[in-house]
């Protein structure tokens, strides 16, 4: 019986092993680009640990049951006339719950350092009217921090294509260039049908909706150009309905912006 | 003390059809209608699948260059759609339940006969007109869950079909829905109480509870969003109006109890074949009870995770992630006991025993991606990503399809009176379980990687894991041909089963293989313990 014990243990550790060493060493996911990112990866680490250690367990289960119980060619007979056991069945009742309620808090702990716990409904500089309501997605600032220091693009998305409004310097263009290390405030806005906006690096996603603007902001942390892709389905090109987008040093940033810049044109 | 039978149903006997042309004909008999369900929706597989390879060329280089894009959007639609509605629906509620749920209630027939026939004859002109309708104007091409304003703003024909077929669809699997709850509370054998019923009984109380309680909902919203089409109403049509979030609020509001629909009954059936060739008590009866009512329960307040990037408050997120995890509480709590189950037999390693434990793999792995996804911060990079394609094929087909084809395995004896080819089989299961994992387990990698679903089109930089999964989808096609060769063969000259080949204590199997039409010669066997392994029955073969 000890002997058992022993063997149980060891495979335990084993399975614990195997998880951390994967969960540590393989990654399966892309660049970091975005003060998101870090915080989402984290928590892909954990939960890719979890997942692993009950994964590699149950499979372990299942085909060794499959080899030490199976029917010999001698054997006749049942097994024995097991129907439960509840002391096991309360365990695996009350195990489960409390990593699944320990995952939950965690993740509502992560959500919140994202900025997703955040009301965004109100007082942004860009809203036409009050009664407008204004769904967020992640948020990464205060509404005041919006007002102040904030990048703030206009996005509109259409049926293929993503158009950027630099709304302070009176010009739209179809690539999206941000400065690095700065906070980006977006709001969103479809012209047709559901589209939305996703960069991988920036680990974000927000759906564009007709008639409900969304609002979407980041803090971009590395130079480079990356990938902004729509990710619903809005028709026959919605593969190819990608833009980029431009992280670049600030003072590369207002070069571009100031050559793109427009007079305000007073009618 | 028998069961008393439809009286029309006893008059009209003679004038039904025998031999193989009754199951082309309006059959009363649960067990024929059980194996039209069954064929009809392994027929629609077949297309289904074709349309799923269709898709894996297509992704097979990064350009679109196998099929125009708007036929790619319209073979996606339909894949997903005859897929759930056509083939994992109506074969895991419909035919097995069919056949199986008098036998374990101890009846002769379902409680509505006639309602039962109905139910099962919306489907072939339903499927016929979805497959038809892209000869029309083009099929639906907004995806299975025909979000609006795409499903409003496609080519309309198309959609008003697809809208029509799904309502037909959705109607035959009420009927059915009613039909067992009926059968399941009123229609048992004196004597047997509810608690002595085989687990798939109350796997299918749950799961009508689901369907009567949910699919009306969606039955709603499509006809409201046909007047959005063809009226030009506002309903969902931001443009007049309308509000596009609404939709999807109503839209899976049925579609995601529909999982539990595509789900639950294949946890029944597993039930119901890891004991046999176990030959061990069902672990934890109770338990496992309690579970499925609380997957039912819980399966009804989740809806809004498929919408984590829709324009959510905050507040709402929160509660459908913890409602959504906690799922996997009453769900890991069957898997620990079929493992429970395993554990101490004397398993026989046949083709149903393979492909259960595929099952509980492929689940197990799916179900913990269902955790993360469940996640809000999580969800939110991998929504609408090849993540969640490669999540929800391990669901329906690690999981649901698995057990169809373990349940077919483990009853054909019952239903043709002949044993599958237990080589063939094993071969089947290698092929299906290889070809599977290689096409499916890659795909969360190119989710997490930035590949969104439903392109026809992708960045260069994915096409090398994307033609290892075209290689297992290919393995998946390649699959199905021992198996069809098996049913053939078999069916032709295999060796005859008798009445109980696996020596199961269930009452179908205490009955001539092939049943009788009135299911047994005399009375109804009383079993008051299906799973009663190791006690009455050790002697064994």
């Amino acid at each position: 019986m000890l002997n058992k014990n022993i063997y149980l243990i060891l495979i335990i550790s084993l399975v614990f092993a195997i998880s951390f060493w994967i969960g540590f060493n393989v990654n399966l996911l892309p660049a970091e680009a975005s003060i998101n990112a870090p915080i989402y990866d984290e928590l892909f680490k954990i939960l890719f640990i979890i997942g692993l250690i009950i994964f590699i367990g149950m499979t372990i289960a299942v085909i060794y049951s499959l080899f030490k119980f199976r029917k010999r060619n001698d054997q006749i007979g049942d097994g024995i006339a097991l129907e439960g056991n509840l002391s096991l069945e309360i365990v695996w009742t009350i195990i489960p719950s409390i990593i699944v309620l320990l995952i939950g808090l965690y993740s509502y702990n992560i959500y919140d350092r994202m900025g997703g716990m955040k009301e965004l409904n109100h007082n942004h500089e860009m809203m036409s009217s009050n009664s407008e309501k204004i769904w967020a997605g992640i948020s990464q600032t205060s509404d005041n921090e919006i007002a102040i220091n904030n990048l703030s693009i206009e996005v509109s998305a259409m049926q293929f294509a993503f158009l950027f409004n630099y709304p302070k310097g009176n010009f739209i263009s179809g690539e999206l260039h941000v400065p690095v290390d700065q906070k980006v405030s977006m709001k969103m806005e479809s012209k047709d049908v559901i589209h939305a906006f996703w960069v991988p690096e920036f680990r974000i996603k927000q759906d564009i909706i007709p008639g409900q603007p969304t609002i979407l902001n980041f803090t971009p942390t590395k130079v480079g150009k990356y990938p902004i892709i729509c990710a619903e389905l809005c028709g026959p090109y919605h593969g190819g309905m990608r833009a980029s987008i431009i992280v670049e040093e600030e003072s590369d940033y207002n070069e571009w912006f100031n050559k793109n810049k427009k007079p305000e044109v007073n009618l | 003390m028998t069961i008393s039978i439809d009286p029309q149903k006893t008059n009209n006997e003679s004038l039904q059809p025998k031999g193989w042309l009754r199951y082309f004909s309006f059959s009363l008999d649960h067990k024929v209608i059980g194996i039209q369900y069954l064929v009809c929706g392994f027929l629609f597989y077949l297309i289904g699948g074709t349309l799923a390879s269709a898709i894996r060329i297509e992704l097979a280089s990064p350009m679109s260059d196998f099929m125009p894009r708007d036929v790619y959007n319209q073979v996606l639609t339909l894949h997903g759609t005859i897929m759930i509605f056509l083939w994992i629906v109506p074969v895991v509620n419909g035919a097995f339940g069919n056949y199986l749920i008098p036998f374990y209630v101890g009846a002769r027939d379902m409680a509505f006969p006639r309602l039962n026939a109905v139910a099962f004859w919306l489907i072939p002109p339903s499927g016929l007109m979805l497959v038809a309708s892209y000869f029309v104007e083009g099929a639906a091409q907004a995806g299975w869950t025909a979000y609006p304003p795409l499903s409003i703003t496609t080519p309309q024909s198309g959609q008003i079909i697809w809208i029509l077929s799904v309502l037909l669809l959705g109607g035959s699997s009420i009927f059915g829905g009613i039909n067992f709850i009926a059968t399941i509370i009123k229609l048992r054998r004196p004597g047997l109480k509810l608690m002595q019923l085989p687990m798939y009984c109350w796997a299918m109380l749950g799961t009508s509870l689901l369907v009567v309680l949910s699919t009306p909902v969606l039955a709603g919203t499509l006809i409201l969003l046909s007047f959005d089409i063809i009226a030009n109403t506002g309903f969902f049509n931001p443009v007049l109006g309308g509000n596009v979030v609404v939709y999807q609020h109503l839209f899976w509001f049925y579609s995601h109890p529909a999982v539990y629909i595509m789900v639950l009954p294949a946890f029944g059936l597993v039930s119901e074949i890891l004991p046999v060739h176990a030959r061990k008590p069902l672990f934890g009866y109770t338990t496992m009870v309690f579970s499925i009512m609380g997957i039912v329960v819980l399966g009804l307040v989740v809806w809004a995770h498929h919408m984590f990037t829709s324009g959510t408050p905050p507040w709402m997120r929160l509660f459908f992630t913890i409602a959504t995890a906690f799922i996997a509480v009453p769900t890991g709590i069957k898997f620990f006991n079929w493992v429970a189950t395993l554990w101490g037999g004397k398993i026989s390693i046949n083709s149903a025993m393979l492909f259960s434990c595929g099952f509980i793999i492929n689940f197990v792995f799916g179900g913990i991606t269902g955790v993360a996804l469940a996640q809000v911060p999580f969800d939110i990079h991998v929504h609408d990503t090849y993540f969640v394609v490669a999540h929800f094929h391990y669901i329906v087909y690690g999981g649901t399809v698995f057990i169809i084809f373990s349940s077919i395995y483990h009853w054909f004896p019952k239903v043709t009176g002949k044993m599958l080819s237990e080589k063939l089989g094993i071969l089947h299961f290698i092929i299906t379980f290889i070809g599977f994992n290689l096409c499916f387990a890659p795909q969360h990698w190119l989710g997490l990687n930035g590949m969104p679903r439903r392109v026809a089109e992708y960045d260069p930089q994915f096409q090398f894991v994307n033609q290892i999964s075209s290689l297992g989808a290919l393995l998946m096609a390649i699959s199905t041909i021992p198996f069809l060769i098996n049913v053939f063969l078999s069916l032709r000259d295999g060796i005859v089963a008798g009445d109980n080949p696996w020596n199961a204590l269930t009452p179908e199997w205490l009955t001539s293989s092939p049943p009788p039409v009135e299911n047994w010669e005399g009375e109804a066997p009383l079993v008051e313990e299906p799973y009663g392994y190791g006690k009455q029955f050790s002697e064994g073969k």
